[in-house]
């Protein structure tokens, strides 16, 4: 890569303190723990793990809507360059221009009190991005025929819509300012499969109009796989692997990765998915497993994975995975 | 052996708005040992059909006179929309019927323990003790893969974790040896290595106690992997009905086709989405003619004034389309 990454973290953390049992006792929740990541400017980049590996809290630290506790985040979208852990004030409103989020939920995310226009319109008065009514009304105009929304439809409230018209609109909203860098927080994990292909090839298509950078956050891989060039894979707020889309599904080499791989239900009636189904569950993120945070689970796991932590290491061109055994799986 | 039979089902619901037709004519049989897929999108009934079995839809149902769900056990048959009062209705509340339900934290009540709930409906459904109800609950706990047993039998719902939970509650369903187990959605709230678990649980559950299952789902990698045969569902009517190997192998209806196409598949990652254009229309304004003439990409003049019935295309494959029977009558 020669172009600066858009977003690039280093040993990125984010811990949130929580009142535990007794009284005045406290727990630490790691939620995001020693995350080095690059994002590459114009890339489609897939976010992967199950609930409570962390994916949506390291979303969220990208986004500065989280206290990022320790280690470094910048965001260097070409015009700007921000050092996202102190980010002075001033500053904070032009990154909330260029860094927007689409959420997973159409149905709660949309006041059901506000018109389809003022719902699309609300960021760019907050931000005080356009002077006066008409601008707002041509900016609102262009950005929704964008997402394929009717114009006539500007004038209704959300209610009137289906779930895919109401994520075109949360859609409308978050790019309105014209962002850069857009996490789509499981954007299409709350709508039908018909209607999934439809929003993904919308995001796709924005994508090459507009010049965006994207986060996809999503815990299912075969929708990852389809529409993203890279992916990472989060395991109790650790990344346990990261690679190109087609090299990481061609050649998994984390046995998480290859787990959840092997546990997505395949069409063929015939083809049994044999492999490695995994046992037990993710453990309590406040009480995290030694070393290897997988290694409770994990059907290779020996002596050092249960006292030392493996780093995310270089194992091929840009396919980074953090496993102790990964050399002697490989050729296993 | 025939368990259930679901026979010219039709359910509206009287609403503010109107009337609506939630399920239009739907029939299907479970057997003994026999896994059904039941498939569709949101709103296309396949829920209330499910609740129709129990006879749980609220009280501005109807059920059309033409209706009939008959449940056929070892020493009587019962037909279920003729049964009126709490009790009569137990043989289908628990009795020979349970059910899963997608959301278990929100199917246990959370402040009585996993325990007492499953010895309440144990005591109420059979002629035992409170003392023999517990160990058939901490032995169905055992054995739906719930280590440590008799300690989760004393905790609560929210000690437990998603996938816990969710076996707890198929031991609930499980432990009045139920002949037919209605499962609705019981994994899309899990995560996928979960789920995976779930599945093999439920197979194996299937075979030990021969038990008919309907499994309803949204997502067909799942039914692929479950079913034996499978209903595939849109605005309240069965558009397609066979195997599983021959509805997802060689769909006959546009519909089922439109769904396959538009699922993200992982062995060929260049494949086009396409999806299904259009959206679900409102039940409201249920299209006239075939249900699904407004998005169809082969519709014709005729689809939006004729019903098609449901036509064989195989020993066990039939689906409802009038250009898709046409034409093979035609060749």
């Amino acid at each position: 890569m020669t172009e600066k990454p858009i977003i690039s973290a280093r040993d990125l953390s984010v811990h949130f303190t929580l009142r535990g049992g007794a009284l005045f006792s406290k727990q630490t929740l790691k939620a995001v723990e020693g995350v080095n990541l690059d994002i590459p400017k114009g890339s489609f980049f897939g976010l992967v793990g199950e609930s409570g590996s962390g994916k949506t809290t390291l979303g969220r630290a990208f986004l500065k809507a989280l206290k990022i506790t320790r280690g470094e985040a910048r965001f260097d979208d070409g015009e700007v360059d921000y050092d996202l852990v102190t980010l002075p004030k001033d500053k904070l409103r032009d990154y909330r221009k260029r860094a927007q989020l689409i959420f997973q939920d159409p149905y709660a995310a949309l006041s059901p009190r506000m018109t389809v226009r003022d719902i699309i319109a609300e960021p760019l008065e907050v931000m005080g991005l356009t002077s006066s009514r008409e601008e707002t009304d041509e900016r609102v105009r262009e950005i929704a025929a964008k997402c394929r929304l009717n114009l006539e439809h500007l004038r209704r409230f959300p209610h009137a819509f289906s779930g895919g018209q109401r994520q075109r609109i949360s859609i409308a909203r978050a790019l309105v300012s014209n962002p850069r860098f857009v996490v789509a927080d499981e954007s299409v994990a709350a709508l039908d499969v018909s209607i999934q292909a439809d929003i993904l090839n919308l995001l796709k298509d924005l994508q090459k109009e507009l010049g965006l950078t994207y986060l996809f956050i999503s815990h299912d891989l075969s929708v990852v796989a389809h529409i993203c060039d890279h992916v990472a894979v989060m395991y109790l707020g650790r990344l346990v692997e990261t690679a190109p889309t087609r090299e990481l599904f061609a050649a998994p080499r984390h046995p998480y990765t290859k787990a959840l791989l092997s546990a997505i239900p395949s069409l063929d009636p015939d083809n049994k998915g044999d492999a490695q189904k995994l046992e037990g569950e993710i453990p309590s993120p406040t009480n995290p497993p030694s070393g290897c945070k997988f290694h409770t689970r994990c059907p290779y796991a020996i002596d050092i994975c249960k006292s030392v932590e493996p780093e995310l290491t270089h194992s091929g061109m840009e396919h980074d995975v953090a496993c102790h055994r990964w050399e002697e799986l490989a050729e296993a | 052996m025939t368990l259930l039979t679901v026979d010219n089902l039709t359910l509206q619901f009287d609403t503010d708005e109107g009337r609506i037709t939630a399920v239009d004519g739907v029939s299907f049989e479970v057997n003994a040992g026999e896994v059904l897929g039941l498939v569709g999108e949101s709103g296309s009934g396949k829920s209330v059909t499910a609740k129709s079995l129990m006879k749980l839809n609220p009280g501005n149902a109807i059920y059309t006179p033409e209706s009939k769900i008959t449940l056929s056990l070892e020493d009587e048959t019962v037909d279920v929309l003729s049964l009126k009062t709490n009790k009569s209705l137990r043989i289908v509340r628990g009795g020979a019927v349970s059910m899963i339900f997608q959301e278990p934290m929100a199917s246990f009540a959370p402040a009585i323990t996993i325990g007492d709930q499953m010895v309440e409906q144990l005591v109420l459904h059979k002629k035992i003790t409170k003392k023999e109800a517990k160990a058939i609950s901490v032995d169905m706990l055992d054995r739906v893969g719930i280590s440590d047993a008799a300690k989760r039998f004393n905790q609560y719902a929210f000690e437990l974790s998603g996938g816990m939970r969710q076996r707890a509650m198929i031991a609930m369903a499980l432990s009045t040896n139920p002949k037919l187990l209605i499962a609705d959605e019981p994994t899309t709230a899990l995560d996928v290595t979960i789920q995976a678990q779930v599945i093999d649980l439920m197979k194996d559950l299937v075979a030990e106690f021969n038990m008919g299952i309907i499994f309803i789902t949204h997502d067909l990698g799942v039914i692929a992997q479950t079913a034996d045969k499978v209903a595939v569902m849109y605005l309240g009517k069965i558009i397609e009905y066979g195997s599983v190997r021959d509805v997802i192998r060689t769909p006959i209806h546009p519909y089922t086709q439109g769904l396959i196409n538009a699922i993200p598949k992982l062995d060929d990652l260049d494949a086009e989405l396409t999806p299904v254009a259009g959206d679900i229309p409102s039940p409201l304004e249920r299209p006239s003619g075939c249900v699904f003439h407004t998005r169809c990409p082969v519709a014709e003049p005729v689809c939006s004034q004729q019903v098609p019935d449901m036509t064989a295309f195989d020993a066990n494959h039939t689906a409802a389309c009038l250009v898709a029977a046409r034409e093979r009558s035609a060749a």
